[in-house]
């Protein structure tokens, strides 16, 4: 029988949430990691035994772990991140030029087809690759170089690359997006890079619809359709079909359109889910009810999504890489909260568990869609 | 032999008790310690100081002697009850956070 397996990153550790296909019954292990910082952590799709995670902590700068039985035991791995070359500066809060300082991973996305390849999106922003199962990282330094990086400026979190997206399709193309600078692409497997941020509008910068400068919370893509994206920008959700070279508004009726995550359902690439926040200085759910919202028509058309999730009293946040869904056959589609709990559905958003309540405040959800041995 | 005390975080992370030993070669400083212990524990370069500056992490601290020894030159002699093993060198998580 089939089973998931949800990979959470917390403030305070790790916990592996393990459940077989009728995802109603829940084994919790953890923490791992206990008392650091884990940003994210992800399984590689080629082998899903192979599990990376990112971490981090004040005191201690990045550690990286790696675990080969699916998360059972863990060994360190490379933890040097170097920029090539002399890094230079980037815009500061206050508008002076800052250098560029490495301080963390935020993201892993492990290559489709190979266990021992995985990119990492650090903080100050700047995508890194290791080809030996994260023993040693090279930066992919075209992107940080490609001209606007003098121009780029950290967002409240800290200036971090936080999106990585593989093309299925084509090798050569992958997409990633910056706080505060906005979203790039590259067509020649990285050496390469150009902002796709046409048609985002903010009104918190100088010039609306600047190249770069947007902040870009979250981007999702379907695998069947890459030249799909969606995006939730700071404010807005938005919709390109010609990756990334002209992006479209879809928030349509939601009730705000603040928010940090954004995905995509596993079978329907037109359905797509959100969290609300109320705002960039209220960073919770409007009105203390905690709702997901559901478009099937890919963005305009949203309904809420209320079943098992608390409709009162509930000010926690749904951070940008803690929503993840699942490719069985019904989708599941799960997140965790800055309270600490992890919500699971699954029936494709219908109604809504908690798998776990109290949690340290939960960074990251990523799930593992696992078949019988 | 050089006795090293590690913050719990770090003795976890190196899977150590405690206090650690090491031979350290004449001259021994703050520089050849370090450098000691991420040969011995590869696990912890970066941890205790910055991979590519080489600085103190912000929030350790470096005592022995009952001394602040967290400002000295990198190669600055450790003191002598520390370079003979009568007395720990102590690497302190600062009290920060929550």
């Amino acid at each position: 029988m089939s089973g998931v397996r949800v990979l959470v990153g917390t403030r305070k550790g790790a916990f592996i949430l393990s459940s077989d296909g009728k995802r109603e019954k829940w084994d919790v292990n953890g923490p791992f990691f206990a008392g650091w910082q884990i940003y994210h952590l992800k399984g590689s799709p080629a082998d899903p035994n192979r599990i990376y995670a990112s971490q981090t902590s004040d005191w201690f700068g990045q550690t990286m772990q790696r675990s080969n039985d699916g998360g059972r035991t863990w060994e360190a791995v490379g933890n040097k991140f170097a920029y090539e070359g002399v890094p230079g500066t980037h815009q500061w809060y206050d508008g002076t030029a800052h250098p560029w300082e490495f301080k963390r991973v935020w993201h892993l996305e492990p290559s489709l087809t190979d266990p021992d390849t995985v990119y990492a999106g650090v903080e100050d922003a700047a995508l890194f690759r290791s080809n030996d199962g994260g023993q040693n990282w090279s930066e992919l330094p075209g992107l940080r170089t490609h001209g606007s990086g003098p121009k780029w400026q950290p967002g409240a979190g800290g200036m971090c690359l936080h999106t990585i997206i593989l093309d299925p399709t084509n090798a050569q193309r992958m997409y990633i997006a910056i706080s505060a600078a906005g979203a790039f692409r590259t067509d020649d497997g990285g050496v390469t890079w150009k902002p796709i941020n046409k048609g985002l509008v903010s009104k918190y910068i100088p010039d609306p619809t600047a190249e770069v400068g947007h902040c870009v919370h979250r981007i999702a893509m379907h695998n069947s359709r890459p030249n799909t994206l969606f995006m939730q920008k700071h404010w807005d959700v938005m919709r390109t079909d010609d990756h990334g070279d002209q992006w479209t508004r879809v928030s349509g009726n939601l009730p705000t359109d603040f928010g940090f995550v954004i995905d995509v359902h596993a079978h329907e690439p037109e359905t797509i889910y959100v969290v609300p926040i109320k705002s960039d200085s209220e960073h919770f759910p409007l009105d203390g009810k905690l709702q997901v919202f559901r478009s099937r028509t890919g963005g305009n058309q949203w309904e809420s999504l209320t079943k098992g999730l608390p409709q009162r009293d509930c000010y926690v946040n749904v951070l940008r890489d803690a929503m993840a869904v699942d490719a069985l056959d019904r989708c599941g589609v799960y997140f965790g909260t800055t309270g600490g709990q992890v919500y699971a559905s699954n029936d494709a958003g219908d109604s809504w568990n908690a798998v776990v309540r109290d949690l340290p405040p939960v960074v990251s959800v990523e799930v593992q869609t696992l078949s019988a041995p | 032999m050089i006795r090293v005390e590690l913050p719990q975080h770090l003795r976890t992370l190196a899977g150590v008790g405690p206090e650690v030993t090491l031979d350290v070669p004449a001259p021994v400083t703050q520089r050849a310690l370090l450098d000691a212990i991420e040969a011995r524990y590869p696990m912890l370069r970066g941890t205790i100081r910055d991979y590519t500056t080489e600085r103190r992490r912000a929030f350790l601290r470096f005592f022995a002697c009952e001394e602040d020894l967290s400002h000295e030159p990198p190669d600055a002699l450790l003191p002598e009850r520390v370079v003979r093993g009568a007395e720990p060198f102590l690497i302190v998580g600062a009290l920060a956070g929550g």
